[in-house]
């Protein structure tokens, strides 16, 4: 029963890297690359993680899964403001990319 | 179940080879930087499914490092990409003060 619940959730990750990726190749623009990216690649990482602990041995492993998640999202809300800060400014000033 | 983690493993190494594709492809710094950071993430997830793999759950920590460091990078590419100070608000409100020494 948890084996068949990892093997779902892990499949729906792989499903959510997927997608993320190949909004990262096909989206026209940086800002819509970077919500394909920041989004579905962070959902992918937790069904992953949530797939992998129902394999967890102990309480201490589980609770390590959750704490690298929150982290990936934390730093994942934190970097795409600061990304797309800079894709906005090189994109409004010229083409050269560098606003130094 | 561990060869359906391995399969798993090996299609998150295609979405890296992916996000390899768009950092060689560019066009701008942003972009590369976004694709270092679909590696990072992808990167957290295989560690992940080969810690379930070889059972070995001390795998977790290495898990833990790849994800701050994944944050790190980002934060110094944006340090990077502006003057120092840029970002601070009270500077932001004043555009037309002499530019301040750091």
């Amino acid at each position: 029963m948890t084996d068949l619940l990892t093997m779902i959730l892990t499949a729906i990750g792989l499903i959510f890297f997927a997608v993320g990726s190949l909004g990262l190749i096909r989206f026209p623009d940086s800002p819509s690359r970077l919500h394909a990216l920041t989004k579905a690649d962070n959902l992918g990482l937790g069904f992953i993680v949530l797939g992998v602990a129902f394999q967890a041995p102990g309480a201490a492993a589980l609770l390590k899964l959750f704490l690298i998640w929150a982290l990936a999202i934390f730093s994942a809300g934190a970097s795409a403001q600061l990304v797309g800060r800079i894709a906005l400014d090189s994109g409004r000033s010229d083409a050269s990319g560098s606003k130094r | 179940m561990s060869d359906w983690a391995l399969l798993i493993a090996t299609g998150l190494l295609l979405t890296s080879a992916v996000a390899l594709w768009r950092i060689a492809r560019g066009p701008h710094r942003a972009d590369r930087m976004m694709a270092a950071q679909l590696v990072g993430t992808s990167g957290i997830a295989i560690v992940l499914l080969l810690a379930l793999v070889v059972d070995d759950w001390a795998m977790l920590d290495v898990a833990i490092v790849l994800a701050l460091l994944a944050a790190l990078s980002v934060i110094a590419y944006a340090k990077s990409a502006y003057d120092a100070g840029y970002g601070d608000p009270e500077e932001d409100q004043a555009p037309s003060q002499e530019p301040s020494d750091d």
